[in-house]
């Protein structure tokens, strides 16, 4: 297929035609960011930033907008994915690697310079870009509350979801599951990520993102974080409540019932962004069964790390504030209740969990299991020390922190978008992700079922699925897919030219995904799996 | 044993797969147009941009080499049953043990005058692309004939780059040889909401050029019209030129039995290019859709391994989708009202989106299912339609067959509603759609 590949040479030969509405939109939305931009040279002077602030936001929204209407108006609503491979910005051509550089930069400035973003360091006043947003910030939160670089970041993020959450339903008019869907991860991020935050800032309360949930949120457990809470009565406590309950009761229930979409596609803050603004690219995931592979190890790792981190911060914890709850015994309990359960659980399902790659995993897991008990039985009969493993506890929340937290996540994750797809850090490094997905695929209903044998193995399912599934190698053999991976947002179901794949709760049975429907041939194997 | 497949097309490519997911016989691929399967019905998202050539194509080469298929692009110019060996254009030879005939089909060309300009063309090989690619940049406006499948693509891949299109159609709505009255309507007003011209009841006279370039067309209608470009989508036919003058026994296809077997010793043709003696009831003998293809190919594998089974598709289903229109078929819907048919009929008020039920006024059961814009599931629909459940049962269980995605407006009621306006009835929707329900219904 390569030979012909080139022959046709599409990527290079069609440009994507904008009509009068759109060239007007993207004019007036550039126009915003440019005042945006401008504002890191420090030339607008106090009294103009307000205006200036609200005029380049709105003239990004109205720009955003009015692209939007110029692309979807005159058009029937339906799948609209014309040339996405042919134009270069959604086909890894030069203008995309020019956007991967700028929002790679950004974030680069944004987690280790701020301070070149006009962060105003020791008490200074904010300058540039942090500055810019000031007047919002004071707003928002009180009078004297300035910016910080989160906040400003804070506001484009949302602001992101928002307008390009709009153009995403505008897109998606047709489709009732992804306008509901894309209502649901724009109410949580405004509300739980930016509004409700800056409320409790300005009720002198810690700082809290409720639909952050640990592992994602990897400094829930940190000893400030834990501190803050308890230090900060009824709601303290009822946060940190919260969190825990998110983490043991909530997510596993949900997750159940509903497979890791309602987090992942519904709530998720990472995932808001990577479907509304990240939509255009969400065809360049990589769909090898080498990525798939990488991906296996990679997620899964990180969060072996995540966990082994936390438990580490917690036993530290314990160390330092002995008039709360968790004394050394009990924490040695827990860790053996866990090791215990999941030991049994283990054997329980052996038959039907253990496979090749399964058996890995397990042996893994369970050294590292076994590790963890040795550390902390030598921790606390020989040592009496405060960290719970030979490396100080900080330095794995440093390495944590700057590796996994921003580098991966933000540099990488959003950075390359238009390189590698809208889902990199939810499908290679999210904790998270791995924790939902491992419930998805063991503990859970939810399924995408294929329609008898309408597939016709044309591949649009494949190539717009954000984390890189060949749904297809599912759908043309029949076979219902349960993947752990699966975030659920449901557009290989809308891209099906034929109606084959459809997202479905049903009956958790053992045999969800084992490859059933014979073609033609063993009739009496034919028949949907249950 | 040495398997050779000519094509590797759906029926070729599942014959390999099935062979040697029972065998370990040699089995040899023989294509002349691409040498990976692809597909085809996919061909139009990739001249649209919504795919790259590679996203069409299942299995990469490693799943070949892995699974010991041998793929050889080049052409066959002929086989020579009788010293059981496939000749190629090279003067090369493959002897064979089996032989599996699986070339599909050709675009039909009839012969109008001026076919040969430059500027005419098909839309059925992955080279035709290219070529319609070639002329886009200087094409103000394009003719399609033909009111089918292929010609609706053709406008869609033409209309994505903002080309003006004129479709030419025999018949008096888009495809009403095919579909009801009212779902060809529909196409139909779809079609000219994307500002294309759509000429009913018309035909291709001839086709004039200019220094052996397409320039104008005349219509049946005696109408003139300028163009740079005409694709002619008028159907397809079985590709089996190069089996003229042997002893191979053919009609419009390669002609078969139940077995799949050929007139000449160890010789199969399934797919596009096979056409069935006695078909089923319900069934034509050369049926060009995917899914037989794919079972023909599963089917012949299997008797090569000496399983005896018969080619039996069961109920007819089918679907494609028409600009932003999904369109599903299951079971028999004729085009035109036929006595002792019922029909009960239901369109969106403002939407294109239909619910079609056809079903036997003598014994009441169910017939077939024509749906627009809504999706239904293909065992349930299957199962009622082979169990001649009654009309009643199926309304009042309808929301079993659902296949919309999550939160999408349910619309069995108005067929329920229709049925009970209509015959007085006071039927009522039972059950609600769900897979759990489904799965009990499929299990009983």
């Amino acid at each position: 297929m390569n030979e012909i590949n080139h022959s046709l040479s599409l990527t290079e030969s069609a440009k994507r035609p904008l009509n009068i509405l759109q060239n007007i939109g993207s004019f007036i939305g550039f126009a915003g960011l440019a005042v945006l931009l401008v504002s890191l040279a420090n030339i607008y002077t106090k009294d103009q930033i307000d205006i200036l602030l609200y005029g380049s936001l709105g003239a990004i929204s109205v720009g955003t907008i009015i692209y939007t209407i110029g692309t979807y108006k005159d058009k029937p609503a339906g799948i609209k994915n014309d040339y996405n491979w042919l134009a270069g910005l959604t086909s890894k051509g030069s203008s995309a690697w020019i956007a991967a550089i700028f929002i790679t930069t950004f974030y680069v400035f944004l987690y280790w310079f701020p301070q070149y973003l006009g962060l105003g360091e020791n008490g200074a006043a904010n300058r540039g870009l942090v500055g810019f947003f000031d007047p919002l910030s004071e707003l928002l939160k009180g009078e004297g509350k300035l910016a910080s670089q989160w906040f400003m970041y804070g506001t484009l993020y949302t602001f992101a979801i928002i307008i390009f959450g709009i153009k995403f339903i505008v897109k998606y008019r047709h489709n009732r599951y992804q306008v509901i869907r894309t209502i649901s991860v724009m109410v949580f991020q405004l509300g739980f990520a930016f509004i409700l935050p800056a409320f409790l800032e300005r009720m002198s309360l810690p700082y809290n993102d409720f639909k952050n949930v640990w592992p994602l949120n990897y400094y829930f457990f940190d000893t400030w974080n834990i501190n803050g809470m308890l230090n900060a009565g009824n709601i303290g406590l009822f946060m940190l409540i919260f969190g825990i309950a998110m983490v043991l009761i909530i997510t596993p229930i949900l997750t159940y019932f509903f497979g890791k979409r309602w987090y992942c596609s519904w709530v998720c803050g990472c995932g808001g962004l990577a479907e509304t603004a990240g939509d255009s690219f969400r065809h360049l995931s990589d769909k090898s069964e080498n990525a798939w592979k990488v991906e296996r190890w990679m997620i899964h790792t990180v969060l072996v790390i995540s966990v082994l981190m936390t438990i580490a911060v917690i036993y530290n914890y314990r160390a330092q504030e002995t008039q709360y709850l968790v004394t050394t015994e009990i924490f040695l309990g827990i860790v053996l209740f866990i090791s215990l359960l999941l030991t049994g659980v283990v054997i329980y399902n052996r038959n039907s969990w253990i496979n090749k790659h399964n058996r890995i995993a397990f042996i893994i897991g369970g050294a590292l299991l076994i590790l963890l008990l040795a550390f902390t039985s030598y921790s606390y009969f020989l040592k009496g020390a405060n960290d719970l493993f030979i490396i100080q506890t900080y330095k794995i929340q440093q390495f944590y922190g700057f590796f996994i937290g921003a580098a991966f996540s933000g540099v990488i994750g959003v950075g390359f978008y238009p390189i590698m797809g809208s889902r990199v850090w939810c499908r290679f490094g999210c904790p998270m992700a791995a924790l939902l997905g491992m419930q998805q695929k063991f503990f859970s209903r939810f399924r995408i079922t294929t329609n008898g044998s309408q597939c016709i193995s044309c591949g649009n399912c494949s190539t717009y699925c954000e984390m890189g599934i060949d749904v297809r190698a599912y759908a043309e053999k029949g076979q219902d897919i349960v993947r752990a991976s699966c975030v659920g947002c449901g557009i290989c179901s809308a891209v099906c030219p034929r109606g084959v794949l459809k997202l479905e709760n049903g009956p958790k049975t053992n045999q969800r995904a084992s490859e059933k429907r014979a073609i033609f041939i063993s009739e009496d194997e034919v028949g949907l799996i249950g | 044993m040495k398997i050779v497949i000519i094509g590797n097309g759906i029926s070729g490519i599942t014959a390999a797969k099935t062979l040697r997911k029972h065998s370990d016989h040699q089995i040899i691929v023989l294509s002349d147009e691409s040498e990976l399967f692809f597909s085809r019905t996919a061909l139009m998202y990739v001249f649209m941009g919504h795919m790259r050539a590679q996203d069409i194509v299942p299995h990469k080469k490693k799943f070949y080499e892995d699974n010991n298929i041998e793929l050889y692009l080049t052409r066959v110019r002929t086989v020579d049953f009788e010293h059981k060996s496939v000749i190629l254009e090279d003067d090369n030879f493959i002897d064979y043990d089996k032989l599996i005939i699986a070339t599909g089909s050709k675009p039909r060309i009839i012969n109008w005058p001026g076919k040969q300009l430059d500027g005419v063309h098909t839309l059925y090989h992955i080279q035709d692309l290219e070529n319609i690619e070639r002329h886009c940049e200087t094409m103000n406006h394009a003719i399609i004939v033909g009111g089918g499948l292929i010609g609706v693509e053709l406008a869609e891949m033409l209309h994505s780059r903002k080309i003006p299109v004129t479709m030419l159609v025999r018949e008096s709505e888009y495809w009403s040889g095919v579909l009801p009255l009212e779902e060809a309507k529909m196409i139909s007003d779809h079609i000219r909401a994307h500002d294309i011209g759509l000429k009913l009841n018309t035909e291709l006279k001839e086709i004039w050029g200019d220094k052996e370039k397409v320039k104008m067309i005349l219509t049946s209608t005696g109408e003139k019209i300028n163009c740079e470009f005409v694709g002619l989508t008028v159907g397809v036919q079985p590709n089996i030129d190069f089996l003229d003058f042997t002893t191979l026994e053919t009609n419009r296809g390669i002609l078969v039995n139940d077995k799949l077997e050929t007139n000449m010793d160890s010789v199969y043709a399934i797919g596009d290019c096979a056409e069935i003696r006695t078909p089923k009831e319900g069934r034509k003998n050369i049926e060009a859709v995917w899914y037989t293809g794919r079972m023909m190919g599963e089917l012949a594998a299997h008797n090569i391994l000496g399983k005896e089974l018969d080619y039996n598709p069961g109920i007819w289903f089918n679907s494609a989708k028409f600009f932003d229109i999904e369109y599903q078929v299951y079971g028999s819907v004729p085009n035109k009202p036929v006595e002792g048919i019922g029909q009960l009929f239901w369109k969106h008020p403002k939407k294109n989106k239909s619910i079609r039920l056809v079903f036997d006024l003598k014994n009441k059961a169910i017939l077939g299912f024509n749906l627009m814009g809504i999706r239904y599931r293909h065992e349930v629909c299957e199962k009622w339609i082979s169990d001649q459940t009654h009309i009643e049962e199926v309304l009042s269980n309808l929301s079993l067959a659902n296949f919309d995605p999550e939160f999408f407006s349910t619309y069995e009621q108005h067929l329920v509603a229709a049925y009970n306006k209509e015959t007085g009835s006071a039927l009522k929707l039972k059950q609600k759609r769900s897979l759990s329900n489904v799965l009990n219904f499929l299990s009983k």
